[in-house]
């Protein structure tokens, strides 16, 4: 089976081409040429063609492409049917059916709202709508990849697509973890994540009293120097300012927690 | 025909002589095997010491064998840690070798440490104990700060040596450790500070160099200015490397001449490295030395394309050469025409992170230097795509390759041209390179590269495999097949239980094994435990105990290798060391 994608407007266009079962998995990721035709070989499996039209849509949202999935069945063949409906679903044949599905040419759909399924239906000349889901494995969301040192990042790039790693003590406990801060989408994750790293109980904060109803309080050394309370300033700005996390214990963490 | 039995025996004196011209390790434990008197004549005549994994053996069992040892190397944390694959915490540190190196060898001039955790105590304890310390080389470290460093300058009458080469260093004292260098202290021969964040002292450098006349090596950090520079050489003429600060400034014509006269004047000098946040305009301040330059590191530099031309063709005797990949295929074209004895290549990427290229380089560039450069030994190189043919093509050109590391930067990618994997053209490589001893495999893979590795790797040491393999097939043929393999670093590999268990036996042969999000299970982990008791199964898992998850669930990290230390005893929480039956014995 083969996959064409066309872009009328800019004139290229790219071939997935499908061999018999039990091929391998290889879809390119390089951005066919203007005019010209660039080819990807897939095995039949669900994975590579949720690879393939993430890579479309992400194409697409670059303004490469227009997005317009067009696959041709050549003959009957069952065996290297696509089938990325539920299974047991039945799809009608033709012989040289052409089936557009176009896929729509937004943002990345958010990976909470997207189903594990893309249904393509291979009806006749009809365009159909497809909504496409988020390949399982996204760029940039790698640890350790691609394989280069920490200071190497930070010289050459701001580190967009990395992280921002701090370490984190805890009074008491014979070793520092490290944490990547950029995984959290706030305070409540974090928190939530260094209970579980450090198996205890922090608390709810609170701006009067900081973590009340715990013997341990969380605090982060800021760019000044200056030890604060987690919490104590919005997010982003923690973010930033964020150089390393200590988790306090006793008295001194209810010293922190007044107001001070 | 008589035959006639020599009986050979010189006095201990004459062999211990004859050994002592043997340095290398390797060729050292070769002559403790011969026979009982060799062994203890080479153990007590044996000055330096090189442990692979500090959980190999317990500082005790060294100091027991060695009792002589001058200088030591210990390695710590597995080669993945470099890339945030190890979780703070894991171990490495050198702590407890360095409380008994303090008391058993009290003339110790050496100690290197690589990926390990050492304290400022442990710094101190170095300073005070060790009365002809000499060389302190501290190579992707952590757990120090200034004070440590302050305690080494302070104490170390005879030191000669100062590397912190890549280490993490916690900077606290704005420079003033290196006042710590008493006035009477001149026997620096190499520095290598490149890695600290902070300024450090500038007059006290300025007076340290002066100070000292047989200093060869001098890395600077990022700190240090521009227009500084010319100052600080103008001190150490006789300097043979040099890495510089920061390599720019306002421009100012003074300061082009001052510098361009500094470096001219440093008649010794061979190698560069260091300039970071290059303004091209003072790159031609090194022309008058690139001639005798042989090793250039412009990996911290962004310099694009046609002044990294105009530098390069001036460098005749270049030996190697680290540059970012803004030198673009037409950089390489040049080097390739004008680096005749280049020896070793390193390609770093410029946006590790973009998703399209965002710059002019290929597999061509790689190709040509394989062509025009029949030295290169040495390659490492990131790029965005590949395809069998450039890798035939390298092979054949360079067979004397011996460290092949290639990255293509997107997991899985295919041949470009062809769509293949790049099984062939990696089975090319280990094919024609029939001393290759290190290579890091990338692209799309399946087993078959594996049997090729199996079949023609007969003298790969190292093997790094990321995203690659069908099956347990392509772990059983690299266990199975690379006689001398010694360190196998796998991530995300579809590799289970079968392949471990069925070589077991050869694990013991290698100093380790990585694996990380492979599909190994708990189970398998445990039977391996239990079968070896020589190696260490360390199962490294964040999620909580394995115990916790039935026996069939893949764990998340696993690190194996061989010990005659037993487990360590400074795991942390999230590590489990899989028992041996003999543990269950009470002792």
């Amino acid at each position: 089976m083969n996959g064409v994608i066309t872009n009328p407007e800019k004139g290229s266009s790219v071939h997935m081409l499908l061999p018999p079962k039990g091929g391998w998995v290889g879809v390119s990721h390089v951005c066919p040429p203007t005019g010209g035709t660039c080819s990807f070989k897939a095995a039949n499996t669900a994975t590579t063609i949720l690879k393939f039209i993430d890579i479309i849509l992400r194409l697409s949202s670059q303004g490469k492409m227009e997005s317009r999935v067009v696959f041709e069945t050549h003959l009957n063949l069952k065996a290297t049917e696509l089938r990325l409906g539920l299974p047991g679903t039945q799809e009608n044949e033709d012989k040289t059916a052409h089936s557009y599905a176009v896929v729509r040419n937004n943002k990345r759909p958010e990976r909470e709202t997207s189903e594990d399924s893309v249904s393509i239906s291979k009806a006749s000349l009809d365009q159909q709508h497809v909504h496409a889901v988020a390949a399982p494995q996204l760029k940039a969301e790698i640890v350790g990849w691609p394989p280069i040192r920490s200071y190497r990042k930070n010289s050459v790039q701001e580190g967009e697509g990395d992280g921002i790693y701090v370490k984190v003590s805890m009074d008491g406990a014979p070793y520092l973890r490290k944490i990547d801060l950029k995984v959290y989408r706030g305070y409540p994750e974090l928190l939530k994540a260094l209970e579980t790293m450090f198996k205890l109980t922090i608390g709810e904060y609170s701006e009067r009293e900081g973590y009340k109803g715990s013997e341990y309080a969380p605090t982060y050394e800021d760019k000044d120097g200056d030890w604060m309370l987690v919490g104590d300033v919005p997010w982003d700005m923690f973010m930033t300012c964020c150089k390393r996390l200590r988790i306090m214990k006793g008295s001194e963490a209810r010293g922190l927690g007044c107001g001070v | 025909m008589q035959k006639m039995s020599y009986t050979f025996s010189f006095p201990e004196e004459v062999l211990e002589h004859v050994f002592s011209f043997i340095e290398g390790e390797r060729d050292r434990n070769a002559i403790s095997l011969v026979c009982k008197s060799w062994y203890e004549i080479e153990r007590w005549c044996r000055r330096k010491v090189f442990v692979g994994n500090c959980y190999a053996v317990s500082p005790v069992m060294v100091i027991k064998r060695f009792p002589e040892v001058r200088s030591i190397a210990l390695k710590g944390k597995p080669h993945f840690a470099d890339f945030n694959l190890v979780p703070e915490g894991w171990g490495g540190y050198v702590c407890p070798w360095i409380a008994a190196m303090a008391c058993a060898f009290p003339w110790l001039e050496e100690i290197r440490l690589k990926r390990m955790v050492i304290t400022d105590d442990s710094l101190e304890l170095i300073a005070k104990s060790f009365k002809n310390f000499k060389v302190l080389v501290l190579t992707s470290c952590e757990g120090f700060t200034t004070d440590g460093l302050a305690a080494i300058a302070a104490n170390c009458r005879n030191l000669k040596e100062l590397d912190l080469q890549e280490s993490e260093v916690d900077d606290l004292s704005s420079g003033h450790w290196l006042s710590h260098f008493p006035d009477s202290y001149t026997s620096l021969v190499s520095l290598n500070i490149s890695c600290l964040g902070n300024e450090v002292s500038l007059s006290a450098l300025e007076r340290l160099l002066g100070r000292c006349p047989n200093l060869q090596t001098l890395r600077l950090n990022r700190a240090v200015p521009l227009d500084r520079l010319p100052n600080l050489l103008s001190r150490c003429p006789q300097l043979v490397e040099l890495g510089t600060g920061v390599y720019s400034t306002e421009m100012r014509p003074e300061v082009f001449s001052n510098l361009e006269a500094a470096f001219s004047g440093c008649k010794q000098l061979k190698s560069l490295s260091g300039f970071w946040d290059v303004l091209p305009s003072y790159l031609p301040a090194v022309y008058p030395i690139c001639s005798r330059l042989t090793s250039l590191n412009l990996s911290y530099a962004i310099i694009q394309s046609s002044d990294l031309i105009k530098l390069i063709s001036q460098c005749p005797n270049l030996l190697r050469l680290w540059v970012l990949d803004y030198i673009e295929d037409a950089g390489l074209y040049t080097l390739a025409a004008s680096c005749k004895d280049l020896r070793e290549l390193r390609v770093f990427p410029s946006d590790p992170f973009g998703l399209e290229p965002n710059v002019a380089l290929t597999e061509k560039g790689l190709v040509s230097v394989s062509e025009g450069c029949p030295k290169l030994q040495s390659v490492l190189y990131f790029c965005r795509q590949m395809s069998n043919a450039a890798l035939h093509t390298i092979a054949r050109n360079r067979p004397n390759l011996t460290r092949f590391r290639l990255c293509i930067i997107e997991p899985r990618t295919p041949d470009y041209l062809t769509l293949d994997p790049l099984d062939s053209g990696f089975g090319a490589i280990v094919e024609h390179c029939k001393d290759l001893q290190r290579l890091s495999l990338s692209g799309l893979l399946t087993d078959r590269v594996f049997e090729y590795i199996g079949t023609y790797g007969k003298k790969l040491e190292m093997l790094s495999v990321a995203f690659a393999g069908d099956s347990d097939l392509g772990l059983h043929h690299v266990l199975s097949g690379c006689d001398n393999l010694r360190k196998l670093e796998i991530r995300d590999c579809p590799f289970g239980d079968k392949p471990l268990l069925a070589n077991a036996a050869k694990l013991e042969t290698m100093r380790s094994l990585w694996m990380s999000t492979c599909s190994v299970s708990y189970g398998a982990c445990k039977r391996l435990g239990q079968k070896m008791p020589r190696l260490n199964v360390e199962v490294i898992d964040e999620r909580g105990p394995p115990d916790s998850r039935p026996d069939n669930c893949p764990v998340e990290k696993l690190y194996i290798y061989r010990t005659i230390a037993g487990p360590r005893l400074d795991m942390p929480g999230f590590v489990w060391t899989m028992e041996d039956d003999s543990s269950l014995r009470i002792e």
